[in-house]
């Protein structure tokens, strides 16, 4: 018996054990934390929300599958990585946006945003924000068409632009169309009550719309240790100190900061797109450095710029400073420090 | 550093500690194999020069070499019986190194030789330096520095606390933890030897939570005329390391490419000082040592007082293993080499034998991905490096950038970064690499320089 085992003997280095976390664990967890908003979205706009978060995750795995077997690679689906990017990527689409678009946005979004840079690891923006970014500036009409939440008919039709044809002009005729809370208060200084756009029960992006199960997502991963809490704390933080401050200054010129952590897409960009982790710092005072940027960023595009939203650019500006941030802020080595108490 | 009321340092990991199956079995004396190989390198340092020659018959504790120099040591026979052969045999690293074959007589009573007792009151610190070195005395925490070498305090330097090492982080291992439980005497002994060659005003001997047992044992028989204390700290891992140990327990940090004397601290592993303790007072040298013999492919695993120079494959036969053994390493899994022959020897330094099976070994076969800059790493190491961004750079052979802007050389290979990397990137060994290629390159340019 010993002979045989000194032949099949194996000699690996050190640590011959490791922990159990794995890349495709994580991400399969984000997968999991992102299943009520996902539930959610369908719930509140019916067909339109399935259709078009189906659409997106579908065009975004398929262009990843495609392009792994174009470069000769075996299929990377297996991560999870990028039905992330697609989940992500439909949820912050407006529930009526017509599904040739997401399709393309999904295309651009994994193409360009991941596979471009060498896929996982390598690319330095949320792809699920590239594909957005893509649509907003191609189609910046259908991107800010809003169709309600909780219309009577949403399980049984579908607004006529989701359908319409390939690189036609999509027709809103048959649609009511609503503001998003931020645009009522951008446009038309109309306040939302804070409490429904907490629940959900305003219109806006599909995944967007839900605060509190966002909220209960983001927990779940901090509490698995599968996402740093301080990316989140620090945006959120950043938004509600200044806006507490602009709205004390004057409350009919400055939303209430209640108000500005819970509508449009800060909860869900903070929780899930901020902190993509190929995308932020990897330090801890990095990841502080980079939430009050981006928490910074929102309120000056929110309050003085032409968009009513500005997560989506602030999120990308952020991920452009990632690399920035980890030049500056390294940890501070062991035996370089200060000594302390020598004698 | 203090967290919920037990000390520690900060980062670090906390692997599964599978400590359970040995933690409560006594020590056992293991059988002498029909053949002891003693390497005449177990210490760092220079090879010990044999006194013995071959078909020559020994004693038990007998001196089989003497060292050569200071940095150097002794070594005992672990038995009585027979020089067979002088000659090379396998070490741990993979060098073939020269060693004393040595065939115990089967009807011995391995009664152990006496030498020069070294008394504590009489004896002055040097003679005690010189004591240790006879004894052969090396860091038995894995290490494997010589312990004379280590307690002599160069002139200009002072030391006013040793700390007695008893933390033994890595899995599996438990030798630490049966040696407080049952030589704690013989540990008090050793501490009143180190105190007297370092002048140290006080000791603490460093315990973690998961040893209650050790902790109440040591603390119990606290001796009146030792100034010190026992102390607890908080379970993880790699705070069995020198420098870790010292932040967690005197809040002080090693200046990066220094050591524990220049801030005023010693660290001497717990099994080693209660040598110390145990030898000195009777003269003799280590011709055995304690080992934890465990992991899941062990049919009986334990702890284990074994002859130095057990070769592997006698020690696996005896305590059986099963039949799809599949890596058999020296040490604990953290920080132990892998075996690539049964040929070698249990050594000074050994403090375990774990063995795991295909099943065990299979959890680190994992597909590789990218590096996703998760910052796990990042959290994880003790010295606080930055393990993703050298990956980045040894992946494009920076390993002077690597050295120079990112403290690489203070990589002591602890493998926390490895440990908790969720790509399964093997950071730690792309180091071990790099930092090769840097003292390389460095001695190259030394020479070629005078």
């Amino acid at each position: 018996m010993i002979s045989r085992l000194a032949k099949t003997l194996e000699i690996r280095t050190s640590p011959h054990i490791v922990s159990g976390n794995s890349v495709d664990t994580i991400m399969f967890n984000v997968v999991l934390a992102l299943a009520p908003t996902t539930a959610f979205a369908i719930y509140a706009f019916g067909l339109a929300g399935l259709l078009t978060l189906g659409v997106a995750v579908g065009s975004c795995v398929l262009t990843e599958h495609v392009l792994c077997r174009a470069s000769s690679r075996p299929s990377t689906l297996g991560d999870w990585s990028v039905t992330i990017t697609g989940l992500l990527y439909g949820l912050t689409l407006p529930p009526s946006l017509p599904l040739w678009m997401t399709a393309v946005g999904g295309v651009i979004a994994v193409a360009l945003g991941k596979a471009l840079f060498g896929g996982l690891g390598f690319n330095p923006f949320n792809p699920a924000l590239v594909g957005r970014a893509f649509l907003q500036a191609a189609f910046p009409v259908a991107l800010t068409t809003w169709t309600p939440s909780f219309a009577v008919d949403r399980f049984v039709s579908v607004p006529g632009s989701t359908l319409a044809f390939p690189l036609t002009e999509a027709v809103y005729v048959d649609v009511v169309t609503t503001a998003t809370p931020l645009a009522l208060w951008k446009f038309d200084r109309v306040a939302t009550a804070t409490g429904d756009a907490a629940m959900g029960v305003i219109s806006g992006s599909t995944g967007e719309t839900s605060a509190l199960l966002i909220l209960a997502g983001g927990l779940y991963l901090v509490a698995r240790n599968m996402m740093s809490w301080r990316i989140p704390v620090a945006i959120l933080g950043t938004v509600a100190v200044v806006s507490t401050l602009l709205h004390w200054a004057d409350p009919t010129a400055y939303a209430s900061p209640g108000f500005m952590l819970v509508a449009g897409g800060l909860m869900l960009g903070a929780m899930f797109m901020a902190t993509d982790m190929v995308g932020s710092p990897m330090t801890p005072i990095g990841c502080v450095l980079y939430g009050v940027l981006i928490g910074g960023l929102v309120i000056v595009i929110r309050t003085w710029g032409g968009m009513p939203e500005g997560v989506m650019y602030a999120i990308l500006l952020g991920n452009a400073s990632t690399p920035l941030i980890d030049h500056w802020i390294q940890p501070a080595v062991y035996g370089t420090r200060r000594a302390r108490g020598a004698s | 550093m203090r967290l919920l009321g037990l000390k520690t340092f900060r980062h670090g990991v906390h692997p599964p500690e599978s400590k359970d199956v040995t933690a409560g079995m006594p020590i056992r004396q293991f059988p002498f194999a029909p053949v002891l190989v003693i390497p005449l390198v177990q210490h760092i340092g220079k090879p010990a020069v044999p006194v013995v020659t071959e078909d020559m018959e020994v004693r038990r504790g007998q001196l089989l070499a003497r060292p050569d120099g200071f940095l150097s040591t002794a070594m005992h026979a672990p038995a009585s019986g027979v020089v067979r052969r002088i000659g090379l045999t396998p070490s741990i690293t993979g060098k073939m190194v020269p060693g004393v074959f040595l065939e115990p007589f089967p009807g011995s009573t391995q009664e152990v030789a006496d030498g020069t007792p070294c008394d504590l009151e009489e004896a002055t610190p040097d003679e005690i330096v010189a004591a240790i070195q006879q004894a052969g005395i090396v860091g038995l925490g894995g290490a494997a520095f010589p312990t004379h070498v280590k307690v002599k305090v160069p002139d200009g330097k002072r030391i006013d606390t040793v700390i007695i090492n008893g933390i033994e982080c890595e899995p599996y291992l438990t030798t630490d933890h049966r040696v407080m439980l049952e030589q704690r005497d013989d540990v008090y002994q050793g501490i009143r030897y180190v105190l007297k060659v370092t002048g140290a005003e006080r000791v603490i001997v460093g315990v973690e939570a998961n040893k209650p047992d050790a902790i109440e044992h040591l603390r119990d028989g606290f001796p009146s005329d030792l100034p010190g204390s026992v102390e607890a700290l908080r379970v993880k891992y790699p705070q069995g390391a020198e420098k870790m140990l010292i932040t967690a327990l005197l809040g002080r940090e090693v200046p990066s490419g220094r050591l524990p004397l220049d801030v005023g601290a010693m660290c001497i592993n717990v099994a080693t000082t209660a040598e110390i303790g145990r030898l000195l007072p009777r003269g003799r040298g280590i011709q055995e040592r304690v080992i934890t013999i465990g992991g899941p492919a062990v049919k009986d695993p334990g702890n284990y007082r074994i002859p130095i120079g057990t070769p592997l494959r006698f020690l696996l036969e005896q305590v059986g293993v099963n039949e799809d053994v599949h890596r058999v390493f020296m040490g604990g899994p953290m920080m132990g080499t892998a075996a690539s022959t049964l040929d070698i020897s249990v050594v000074k330094g050994t403090s375990g034998i774990v063995a795991f099976h295909d099943e065990a070994a299979e959890r680190t076969h994992k597909h590789v991905y990218p590096c996703i800059r998760c910052g796990y790493c990042v959290d994880a190491c003790p010295i606080f490096l930055n393990p993703s961004v050298l990956n980045l750079l040894a992946a494009s052979e920076q390993h002077e950038t690597m050295a120079e802007e990112h403290h690489l050389m203070d990589c002591f290979e602890c493998g926390s970064c490895s440990f908790v990397c969720p790509s399964h990137i093997p950071l730690v060994q792309k180091f071990r690499v790099a930092k090769a290629a840097v003292r390389k390159a460095r001695a190259a340019a030394k020479e070629s320089a005078s």
